[in-house]
């Protein structure tokens, strides 16, 4: 277990986010917090792919135009950077989305607060 | 409601870098192919040339001209995409296969990269008018305000 | 980039995620998290993966902190004051259980860099070996994306401009309706 603190850290850190995302998504009463807490974890998954694709002693998946031949242990794996890129940008149209909710649940309760809300909907 | 900037130089810092933003999206459009960029980056940094002036001038004078018509180019961006797509599908080869496509005198490799090319400009439209569009649409103003 | 420089930017990147959740003024949060945002990039294009960090300096750093602010400057950006902290017991329990089996099951992965790992096989094997004759494109990321993968962007830009209609939709004024 020690081997991956030393030689993985991604992994430890990438389980730190995720966790601390979800806590705050479930535990925060703010609802701009639980945003907050939702592009968290969003980011530390696309960090564990990223990890996926490196290859030791490789260089970035982008041929110079000297090279002819193409051994697939020089370069990065390309896969995951592509479903990545994916990720982020539906990752930002979900957060427009949210972010439009909250504005139209605070002009109806002008408040932010997830417990003034439900006490003034009752 | 974003109320103009009150100091000159934002005012001349907005006027001077809005070009450049767009010069340099347009080249991360253009040489995805060969380093590092494509179209989300382009489509992005075209959104950013969009908002500084309206940060730093207001948004009462562009919102009579974009607010509405900025989602229309997202509309043409992905049907661009779906079109370039179809394209093959119509002649005889299958759906998004780019090698198909009626441009003369090239093999199917050039075919390709000109096909990716097109469908990157479409992502980029398509990026750039919904960053604009879901911009307008948080700062407007609720009733009554 | 050697393990000590992965090991300072998670450091980094981790502690300005825990500052963002701990303060109290949102617009601050929100300026933290740009900064977790962009230690994130950089760590990224240390390992390799550019196109990725470039996306995520532009549009995550870039463009949500926008909509934040955007959205914070116009309702409240003052969290309320709780006196007892709220701490949900139960919560804490069941994610800890789940870091624990995480931190159990990651001891399977393959070694960080292993060229011979599964994922780095068959399939994104013969993209590096294929896309420069097929595409005609140095860069492998863009053939993937718009070329073997092609379906999945056009799904994406559908999502895009869904959002985009979806925000319009939910925010309009009430006079909008009758024009």
């Amino acid at each position: 277990m020690a081997d991956i603190l030393l030689y993985r850290p991604h992994f430890v850190a990438f389980i730190i986010l995720f966790l601390l995302g979800m806590y705050i998504m479930v535990v925060s009463l703010n609802l701009v917090k639980k945003l907050i807490g939702m592009y968290i974890m969003q980011t530390s998954i696309i960090l564990f792919f990223i990890t996926l694709a490196v290859k030791k002693g490789s260089t970035i998946p982008i041929l110079l135009p000297s090279v002819t031949a193409l051994t697939p242990e020089a370069y990065a794996n390309p896969l995951p950077h592509v479903l990545m890129l994916t990720a982020i940008v539906v990752g930002v149209s979900t957060l427009g989305v949210s972010l439009a909710m909250v504005i139209a649940l605070y002009r109806e309760y002008n408040t932010l607060e997830e417990d003034q809300i439900l006490e003034k909907m009752k | 409601m974003i109320r103009p900037h009150d100091s000159v130089i934002v005012h001349t810092l907005a006027r001077v870098f809005t070009p450049i933003i767009q010069l340099f999206a347009l080249y991360v459009l253009i040489h995805g192919h060969d380093s590092p960029g494509g179209g989300f980056q382009a489509g992005t940094l075209f959104a950013a040339s969009v908002i500084l002036p309206i940060l730093a001038f207001g948004i009462q004078d562009s919102q009579v001209v974009l607010e509405r018509r900025a989602i229309i180019f997202g509309a043409i961006g992905i049907l661009l995409y779906a079109g370039i797509g179809l394209l093959p599908l119509i002649l005889g080869g299958e759906f998004l296969n780019y090698g198909k496509l009626p441009i003369p005198g090239m093999e199917a490799s050039a075919r390709r990269h000109w096909g990716i090319l097109g469908i990157e400009i479409g992502v980029t439209m398509a990026v750039a008018a919904t960053a604009v569009s879901i911009f307008y649409s948080l700062s407007e103003r609720g009733e009554g305000e | 980039m050697t393990l000590f420089d992965d090991y300072l930017l998670l450091i980094l990147a981790v502690v300005m995620a825990l500052g963002a959740v701990y303060v109290r003024d949102l617009f601050s949060g929100v300026l933290t998290l740009a900064a977790y945002s962009f230690f994130l990039a950089v760590l990224w294009a240390g390992l390799g993966a550019v196109d990725v960090a470039f996306t995520e300096a532009v549009v995550g750093a870039g463009l949500s902190t926008v909509f934040f602010l955007v959205a914070l400057f116009h309702t409240s950006h003052q969290e309320k004051v709780r006196k007892p902290v709220p701490v949900r017991i139960t919560a804490l329990a069941s994610l800890g259980i789940l870091g624990f089996l995480l931190l159990f099951g990651s001891v399977d992965l393959p070694v960080v860099g292993d060229p011979e790992s599964l994922p780095n096989k068959h399939v994104s094997a013969n993209y590096i070996r294929n896309s420069l004759e097929d595409t005609d494109t140095p860069n492998m990321v863009t053939a993937v994306l718009a070329d073997y993968r092609g379906f999945d962007t056009l799904g994406e830009t559908a999502v895009i401009f869904t959002a985009g209609v979806a925000c319009w939709m939910l925010l309009r004024r009430r006079d909008d309706s009758a024009s």
